[in-house]
């Protein structure tokens, strides 16, 4: 098994790196300093470190006033709080204002386990990526969450970072090359494209090395940038394999799923399933164990995409049986 | 008709006089021809914008990104005709475009959008954002070191939008002395008194026991502005919160201290009336 990384560390030392060589770049944070891991930004410099307190809507309003007397802030908390409780702020005073406050969401998704759904983040994407000039990225591991940072500052504009605290792998080589509104297909295949990001991307890399075990041949695709979303690569996608697989730690309702379903109903219909969390509030349970109840996994994946191969009506592929 | 600026002449009180009321007669043409628009707090708010901008910012139309400018943001963004109507006495844009306010395709939307409109620091319309961003706006002049003020106008009704209370604490902790905020305290909210609402009252003690050191002024008095303004910030090592007592409509008879009038339009006879009032001809 390979070795696990918490990408919040490869974010705060590509942070502390871009501060020490860039003296605009502050940081500002609902208190969260131990759950973002910016307490080494706070003893480096510690002039350019704002705690704004339990307040979010402030938070991302002083955010605002930063960035538009020269500053490059990253506005650091859980995206729970960062997104839920403070959205108006995020829609005027960042995406309408054109803001360049770069927000950090930590701990995205299920991450925060059993803590319950108070801080569970299943709806921030669907709520961020339709913020007009807002830019939606969620990284799939430390490789590509350090370029990230970089490219997010380098950007001119307001952005949302979607970061976990769940391990993964990584799953890029060391020669990629982050890009904003760039989607990477990492595996090629030519009968399903499974297309995830985030914390599910090595899961969809996992599935297809199962579905491959089975004949299948899985296209696996990394759509870190929700938004501005690549809409080549879902085109591409729909027209040189037989169905879509989408994977996220989300709701289904309005997140990468929905994004690939507008671009794919719109262009070249083909079938799809979105896996992700089902309109629910999710029951007491670790994210580990809230993976395996939603069928989160390589398992659940590759299931998924028989499914869709195997529809009588629809069939593209034989496929043999597994073991 | 009265499209030019009003004349320089007199004194600098009858000067600041004839802004306040040139900017009163503009925002309710404005309304009127818009068919939308809150004239009530266009008015109340018209002393404290002409005497700003007249009188107190340092700012430079022609450069309206200037790094050492003082920065003014309205938070009461639906007031935009009154913003509007002073950014282009001042300059920062051609009194012709007041003519557009509202209309497709216009800049001059509703409510004030800084990406579209010269001088205008902020996007306002939604309540309770303004002194959140213009803490922010204060801590970067802090961290620079930087000379020039942050300037903040809220309405009063505004303030049970709780983010402003979240700023106000921000702005005592971080000692941002270089920040004040102007409270349009016009008793007058969209439905009712403010007091009949959800109470504001003791307003003065609620910022002192922020953290900020609180004056009280008239707020149609051009020369008791003048003079606050000119000692700020009123405590050293403290954010100013100045409450300015004022009528909502101010300047029209019928119009003084109604309720109805915080977005009622005024029909031609009582934009007439109303023009009358406001010394419209006696330039």
């Amino acid at each position: 098994m390979s070795e696990l990384f918490d990408c919040r560390h490869a974010f705060r030392e590509a942070l502390e790196e871009l501060a020490a060589s860039d003296p605009r770049i502050v940081v500002v944070t609902n208190d969260s300093i131990g759950s973002s891991n910016i307490g080494g930004f706070r003893r480096r410099f510690p002039e350019r470190f704002i705690n704004a307190g339990i307040a979010e809507q402030n938070l991302v309003g002083i955010g605002a006033g930063l960035a538009q007397n020269g500053k490059i802030p990253f506005v650091c908390g859980a995206a729970c709080f960062l997104t839920g409780r403070a959205l108006e702020q995020v829609k005027i005073d960042l995406g309408y204002s054109r803001a360049n406050v770069k927000l950090c969401g930590m701990s995205g998704g299920l991450a925060y386990g059993a803590l319950g759904p108070t801080h569970h983040s299943l709806e921030d994407l669907a709520w961020t990526r339709v913020i007009p000039n807002l830019t939606v990225v969620v990284p799939a591991d430390p490789v590509e969450t350090a370029q990230a940072v970089r490219a997010i500052a380098d950007h001119q504009g307001p952005v949302f970072l979607r970061l976990s605290r769940m391990p993964v792998p990584v799953v890029h080589a060391p020669d990629y090359r982050f890009r904003i509104g760039r989607a990477a297909v990492l595996l090629e295949g030519e009968h399903v494209t499974l297309i995830a990001n985030g914390t599910m991307v090595c899961r969809a890399l996992e599935a297809a090395r199962l579905l491959a075990g089975q004949g299948v041949s899985a296209r696996v695709m990394n759509m870190s940038t929700l938004q501005p979303l690549d809409r080549q690569a879902i085109v591409d996608a729909a027209e040189q394999t037989a169905a879509i697989v989408t994977v996220e730690e989300h709701s289904v309702r309005g997140g990468l799923g929905g994004a690939v379903a507008e671009v794919v109903v719109t262009s070249r219909p083909v079938r799809m399933k979105m896996l992700g969390v089902p309109g629910v509030f999710a029951p007491t349970g670790s994210a580990a164990w809230l993976f395996e109840h939603f069928r989160l996994t390589p398992e659940g994946i590759r299931d998924a995409a028989l499914e869709l191969l195997q529809d009588k009506e629809h069939h593209a592929v034989q496929v043999r049986s597994g073991h | 008709m009265n499209m030019q600026n009003p004349d320089a002449s007199g004194s600098a009180a009858d000067r600041l006089r004839r802004r306040a009321d040139w900017i009163r007669r503009r925002s309710l043409r404005m309304v009127h021809q818009a068919r939308l628009g809150h004239p009530g707090g266009d008015l109340s708010a018209a002393d404290i914008l002409a005497v700003l901008y007249f009188g107190v910012l340092r700012v430079d139309p022609g450069n309206p990104a200037a790094p050492d400018r003082d920065r003014f943001i309205m938070s009461k963004g639906h007031c935009s005709g009154a913003l509007y109507a002073t950014l282009a006495a001042a300059g920062f844009f051609p009194i012709e475009l007041l003519e557009t306010y509202m209309q497709p395709l216009s800049p001059l939307s509703g409510h004030p959008d800084r990406t579209r409109v010269p001088g205008v620091e902020a996007s306002t319309g939604a309540l309770g954002h303004g002194l959140p961003v213009g803490v922010g706006v204060a801590l970067a002049g802090k961290m620079d070191g930087a000379p020039w003020r942050t300037y903040v106008l809220t309405g009063d009704g505004e303030l049970q939008e709780g983010s402003n209370w979240e700023a106000a604490m921000a702005a005592a902790h971080y000692g941002l002395e270089n920040l004040t905020l102007i409270i349009d305290r016009n008793r007058l909210q969209q439905g009712d008194a403010t007091e009949s609402t959800v109470r504001l009252e003791p307003l003065a003690e609620k910022w002192r026991a922020f953290g900020w050191a609180v004056a009280e002024v008239d707020g149609h008095d051009h020369a008791a502005l003048l003079s606050l303004f000119g000692r700020l910030p009123l405590e050293s090592g403290k954010p100013s919160c100045v409450i300015a007592h004022t009528r909502k409509g101010k300047g029209v008879s019928f119009m003084e201290d109604r309720v109805e009038w915080h977005h009622r339009v005024p029909s031609k006879a009582e934009l007439e009336a109303a023009l009358e009032e406001l010394g419209e001809g006696a330039e």
